[in-house]
């Protein structure tokens, strides 16, 4: 019974926790925040490398919700 | 003609040959029924799922064509990069529902689903039909790349049937392959596929820059007009609303795509989906150093070194990366790059000509023509069905001009997207009236495709103008709204007739089933039962 509730609890909190995978999607659709050469980091234009920092974000992100939410648990 | 590079090129080719024949033997189940010629038996495990999705999503026309996009028209062909970012939590949050549906009722394609859902045949057959049409030039498009490399190795560039024979060849080691192995064949050449195109992007991202002087002196050899997006003027949203909606675009109808349907409902649990959007992201890692390659290109002037002259006038900005590849390396490792892409163009051509074969056999042959087939004629069908459709690509590909492909893959883009209310809705709603449905999709498939031929065919980026401001935006996009707007009124007026509803076989629990994967082997015929 414990370990039920525990579990059920935890599928409601990782119901919350997926709201984080907008993130990427406000960051990368809102092109103008990004459209620029400045700041320069190891010679890629900043529109270069801020798209390459959300990839591996996202990938992260969802990792995190596997692994620490439900479906990590669940296994 | 270079002989080294033809002479490894041949090699890998044969060893993937060989591979597609013995993968028959991978986990050897019963190849004529549909389930295990067409899905594998539902047995991917994480590893393989993620090598088989990977080769199938990130296709050979994809590694072509967003660097040869960049090298001509700049920043906007970096879209790839963000699509292929956001389709990951659509993928994590979505697919595993549609997973475990078709798990418990054993179904092959979206349409089966839409047929088990809204027990409507006539929206099961919209959604197949459209599937197949949307396929088909996307096979054809994947010759490019074979195309490409094999004019790039020097043959046939003169044109001519002769110069299509290495072409012809391919195809039919293909379509041998996918007839006797099934879905099993591209599962398995896509990892040697994959490696090779790792090796080859990590070998191109480091040996070139250091030949142009790093990084910094890459970017900033690249006019200023393409290294970003040209900025709004006046009342245009301009190049940042087409960035935009097209990926976005292209991230929702990603997963409708009959291929990438076949390739989830292959693997062997619901969690070997939820990693790989995950860990799938490594491919678009690969994909967006491989878009700045077409940076690279422009950077050294590729186009204008006398010696590939001659071959840019034929494929035009599609020679870029392998005029890189034959500029920068010796001509062993050229044969290994384009042999990369040339089995790169077998993995998704096989799952694509599966997929489509399944649609047809599933939804137009067993419903519509023969009810009463067994299950061994239906698995039958299917083979032959996938061969008849890569005949049809070759044949496009061969005799029609490359730009009648592009523009039917452009339109089958904005096309497929037209499935999304019923397929991805229907996998959280019954809301949805089935004919309401069928009128949306209409509605969709006609302002999208008024839309795309308003450009005269030449682009899916539609300016929209809106009350003064003009928004150019994907055209798959913008049809969606007027399909989803239709198929909302339409649910709400039709409703409450109940006999318009249809029935549905699938209950809420069914989408969250998690059976324990299949057995690496049929169970053994218990002695006592």
């Amino acid at each position: 019974m414990n370990g039920n509730t525990d579990s059920t609890s935890r599928k409601r909190l990782s119901r919350w926790w997926r709201w984080l995978l907008v993130l990427p999607f406000i960051a990368l659709m809102w092109v103008s925040s990004y459209n620029s050469v400045e700041p320069i980091l190891w010679g890629f234009p900043f529109f270069y490398w801020y798209q390459f920092l959300w990839l591996l974000i996202t990938s992260a992100l969802i990792i995190f919700l596997y692994y620490w939410t439900d479906e990590g648990s669940a296994r | 003609m270079n002989w080294v590079a033809i002479i490894v090129f041949v090699v890998l080719f044969g060893v993937v040959t060989i591979v597609g024949f013995l993968a028959a033997h991978w986990r050897r189940a019963d190849l004529d029924v549909l389930h295990e010629w067409g899905l594998a038996g539902r047995r991917l495990g994480t590893l393989i799922s993620w090598f088989l999705l990977g080769g199938d999503l990130y296709t050979a026309y994809t590694f072509v064509a967003v660097p040869a996009l960049v090298f001509g028209a700049g920043a906007i062909g970096f879209f790839a990069v963000p699509y292929t970012i956001v389709v990951y939590p659509l993928v994590f949050l979505i697919l595993p529902r549609l997973w475990s549906v078709a798990h418990r009722h054993n179904y092959i394609t979206a349409s089966d689903f839409i047929l088990g859902r809204y027990g409507n045949r006539w929206l099961a057959l919209a959604v197949a039909v459209t599937g197949i049409i949307a396929t088909m030039p996307y096979i054809a498009l994947q010759l490019v790349g074979l195309q490409v490399v094999i004019g790039a190795m020097g043959i046939g560039t003169g044109g001519g049937l002769a110069g299509d024979l290495p072409l012809v060849i391919a195809f039919v080691i293909l379509a041998a392959f996918t007839y006797t192995s099934g879905l099993r064949a591209p599962a398995m050449i896509a990892i040697i596929k994959d490696t090779l195109i790792y090796i080859t992007v990590l070998a191109m991202v480091i040996v070139i820059p250091i030949e142009l002087g790093g990084y910094g002196k890459l970017f900033s050899a690249i006019p200023p007009n393409k290294l970003l997006l040209a900025p709004p003027t006046g009342n245009s949203l301009g190049l940042y609303s087409a960035y935009a909606t097209l990926a976005l675009g292209s991230a929702f109808a990603l997963f409708l795509y009959p291929h990438s349907v076949t390739g989830v409902l292959s693997a062997s649990s619901r969690h070997v989906i939820r990693r790989n959007a995950a860990y799938l992201n490594a491919y678009s890692l690969m994909l967006g150093f491989l878009a700045i390659t077409g940076f690279m290109a422009l950077a050294m002037g590729i186009d204008k070194m006398p010696e590939f002259a001659a071959q840019f006038a034929q494929y035009k900005a599609n020679f870029a990366v392998p005029a890189l590849i034959l500029h920068a390396f010796p001509d062993w490792f050229v044969g290994v790059a384009f042999a990369a892409i040339g089995i790169g163009a077998l993995v998704p051509a096989a799952i694509m000509s599966i997929a489509a074969a399944n649609l047809f056999t599933r939804n137009i042959y067993l419903p519509f023509i023969r009810p009463d087939c067994t299950p061994q004629q239906e698995a039958q069908n299917a083979k032959i069905v996938s061969l008849v459709v890569k005949l049809g690509a070759l044949v496009f590909i061969i005799f029609l001009p490359l730009q009648y492909a592009i523009q039917l893959q452009l339109l089958g883009g904005v096309w497929i997207s037209q499935t999304i209310p019923a397929v991805i809705l229907g996998l959280y709603t019954r809301w949805f009236n089935p004919w309401a449905l069928i009128v949306g999709w209409l509605v969709g498939l006609v302002t999208g495709t008024a839309m795309v031929a308003s450009t005269g065919f030449q682009s899916a980026t539609y300016p929209l103008a809106l009350d003064g401001l003009v928004v150019p935006g994907y055209a798959a996009l913008y049809s969606l709204i007027a399909n989803f707007a239709v198929a909302i009124v339409i649910s709400a007026v039709l409703n409450p007739v109940a006999k318009t509803r249809g029935s549905d076989e699938t209950v809420p629990g069914d989408y969250h089933i998690d059976p324990a994967p299949a057995a690496e082997s049929p169970p053994p015929i218990s002695a006592t039962a």
